[in-house]
């Protein structure tokens, strides 16, 4: 590993004048105003992470193997389903995008995080936030709308410490010492602004004061896709864009471009969220428009594609040393294809087939985690070690990490994206029933590809252990930084326990 | 690009167009509509839910019943949902008129239930069903919801509501297996699931 750091620190002096002697400095500083508020926010997003895997597992595989914990009414399918979205949406995937955000948005801005603490306490009511959400949904406490499960006695705290985490990215842009915007940039800017809006008004008009009839599946759907389309998307190409050039040291492909990619995106994603409905009982005209929304999409994701790959086009031997670039290329290649895919499956034909299938949960999870968290991982990676000023320790466990991730999403989309497939041809055909013993049906048709989902999840589930030891592991070695007398034992004997 | 107002007042016009046109919108459009006098019976359509059927859909609610089954059938042309014998015809809006929330469901893992009423209106068979799924449908992959039920010793007399389990799955000599409450509640909600009232919309 330590190889590859110096590689990837090399190659980044010709365009990183941060790196040059009289503004590292900043950079230290920087880093060092971040480090503690940071630390607490990627450590609650990874223990999000295990729990979440872990109702992960659970979920697949009672879903092939359905009397497995069947008489725990807290473990029941229904309710472990949501909890896995809801650990993995508000738990892991927000509280490191904040995170990673918020380290962007100093870098950029080239201003240390003023009072760190403030948003360690956002952090901390986020995360209780969470924990009661997800134990009242484990206690049949859901409000029954997906993505939105959380009760209402949960959320206002949710709300308030997402403001104040917003607020303060916002602060921190306002008070920047450097006038110029980086494209990534805008990207964190909007995402702070969009979420609270779409998060409150979708609490508003579903939980507190409910508008009438499928008006709610108008806005339920409206809200979910934005959580993709206008938080978690923006901050994911964000960190691709400001990571992709600074590990290979060229500057992004097309500055133009990127600014075509912004707002097309802006203008168009959050129109997405009625193909989720395609066929229900809407008027046709509000699905129509999401669905010429979502070819439009073609727009943002092809001018951010030319850019990233471009970048990277001519650097992919860089991609050996660094493993930050590895799982930013992995996650950059993700969004192209999902997004594709994605505008694939709004269309009415093809949605005729796939909706109401596993077909949707392959290609969610195309985007959540192929791309977004892949993202977040190479993010993390990259910014840890600079926080503590210490390397990571194994870098075969960083491999492992990546491998064990990569394979292991991609034997759980391939496959349950032609499981869905063929599982929604044969619900469209009266022809085959529906379950029926022994004989072939539409449920015996999907277990292969159900069980084929468990055992990939299994594979990123021992993915995740990889990277929960690389990080406790470099937080041990930091803490052993911190105490004088002991000079830091960098080449000290490893545990075998680990 | 360099002026931050100006960016914020581009975030906020792209996602207001958005709020516009996929809340606001809608909610104009038909967030007001009433039930109907349905000609033919001369009774009011949709009904509300009340007693114990509207706590059923607390324990379908809780129990996460949405993320394997939909309540809603698709047009003729559009998917086989009509010959599988899910419905008599498309659902509209006004079918969903005082659901909160409204349970429409985007996976179909089970069948769909927006007319399970009409397929099944037995409430043995639906005891039985959530009991132990793969007693009455075998190949299911449904969930038990066995802790629906309680098995008790018999008292004095056996209890009426006691389930007529096969031999596979009856309870030990002096036991018997009768539903909760929130069982009977969520049967009542099933029995009371039927979208069939000929709309002017639908027809």
């Amino acid at each position: 590993m330590s190889a590859s750091s110096t590689s990837i620190l090399r190659a980044l002096s010709p365009v990183d004048t941060e790196d040059t002697a009289p503004a590292q400095a900043t950079v230290n500083e920087i880093d060092a105003s971040c480090r503690n508020t940071l630390l607490f926010l990627f450590s609650g997003g990874l223990f999000w992470l295990f729990l979440g895997t872990i109702f992960a597992l659970l979920a697949s595989w009672k879903m092939h193997d359905p009397e497995f914990l069947g008489d725990i009414s807290w473990l029941t399918f229904g309710r472990v389903r949501p909890v896995h979205l809801n650990m993995m949406i508000y738990g892991f995937s927000s509280e490191t995008a904040i995170g990673v955000g918020l380290w962007l948005m100093c870098r950029l801005c080239r201003t240390p995080l003023i009072c760190g603490w403030v948003i360690a306490l956002a952090g901390i009511f986020w995360n209780i936030g969470v924990a009661i959400g997800v134990v009242a949904i484990l206690a049949g406490g859901s409000t029954g709308l997906e993505w939105l499960e959380i009760p209402p006695y949960a959320t206002p705290l949710l709300f308030v410490s997402y403001a104040l985490l917003a607020v303060w990215g916002i602060i921190t842009f306002r008070f920047r010492r450097e006038p110029h915007l980086y494209v990534s940039q805008w990207y964190l800017l909007a995402a702070l602004f969009w979420f609270p809006w779409i998060y409150s008004a979708a609490q508003v008009l579903l939980v507190m004061d409910p508008v009438r009839g499928t008006v709610q599946a108008a806005v339920n759907w409206w809200f979910a896709h934005n959580v993709l389309g206008l938080w978690f998307t923006p901050i994911g190409l964000a960190a691709i864009y400001y990571f992709i050039p600074k590990v290979i040291g060229k500057p992004v492909y097309n500055y133009s471009l990127s600014v075509v990619g912004f707002w097309t995106l802006a203008l168009f994603y959050n129109w997405n969220g009625m193909h989720h409905l395609v066929g229900g009982p809407m008027p046709a005209w509000l699905i129509t428009v999401s669905i010429v929304a979502s070819a439009m999409m073609v727009i943002p994701v092809v001018t951010v594609a030319v850019n990233h790959h471009c970048t990277m086009w001519g650097s992919f031997k860089k991609l050996k040393d660094s493993p930050v670039l590895r799982f930013m290329v992995f996650g950059g290649m993700s969004y192209t294809l999902t997004s594709l895919h994605g505008i694939a499956l709004a269309l009415r034909p093809v949605s005729k087939i796939t909706h109401f299938t596993h077909s949707t949960i392959a290609h969610s999870h195309q985007g959540m985690y192929a791309f977004f968290t892949m993202v977040m991982f190479g993010a993390m990676y990259y910014i840890i070690p600079r926080l503590l000023k210490v390397e990571w320790p194994s870098a075969r466990i960083i491999r492992i990490h990546f491998w064990c991730c990569a394979i292991g999403i991609l034997f759980y989309i391939v496959p349950l994206a032609i499981g869905g497939t063929l599982q929604g041809m044969a619900m469209n055909n009266p022809d085959v029933p529906f379950v029926k013993g022994d004989q072939f049906s539409v449920v015996s048709l999907t277990i292969p590809y159900l069980k084929m989902r468990s055992y990939s999840g299994m594979l990123i589930g021992l993915g995740h252990l990889t990277f929960g030891i690389n990080f406790c592991w470099i937080l041990a070695r930091w803490a052993a930084t911190l105490r004088p007398p002991q000079p830091a034992p960098k080449t000290a004997p490893l545990p075998a326990s680990l | 690009m360099n002026y931050g107002p100006l960016l914020f007042l581009g975030f906020f016009l792209t996602v207001a167009a958005s709020w516009c046109g996929l809340v606001l919108a809608p909610q104009i459009q038909f967030g007001r509509m009433q039930a109907i006098k349905i000609e033919e019976t001369g009774a009011y359509y949709p009904q509300m839910r009340t007693g114990l059927a509207e706590s059923g859909r607390e324990v379908y609610k809780a129990n996460g019943c949405i993320y394997c089954h939909t309540q809603q059938v698709r047009a003729e042309n559009f998917g086989a949902d009509e010959a599988r014998n899910w419905g008599t015809r498309r659902t509209v809006a006004r079918d969903y008129l005082y659901d909160k929330p409204v349970m429409l469901g985007t996976m179909r893992t089970g069948p769909d239930l927006t007319n399970i009423s009409l397929r099944q209106s037995s409430v043995e068979w639906h005891m039985v069903h959530l009991y132990n799924p793969r007693l009455t449908s075998k190949g299911s992959i449904m969930p038990p919801f066995r802790f629906l039920f309680e098995t008790r010793k018999i008292g004095e007399r056996p209890s009426p509501n006691a389930l007529k389990l096969p031999p596979e799955a009856t309870p030990p000599a002096g036991y018997e297996v009768v539903p909760t409450p929130d069982a009977r509640a969520l049967v009542e909600y099933l029995l009371s699931l039927k979208a069939n009232a000929p709309l002017p919309e639908a027809k």
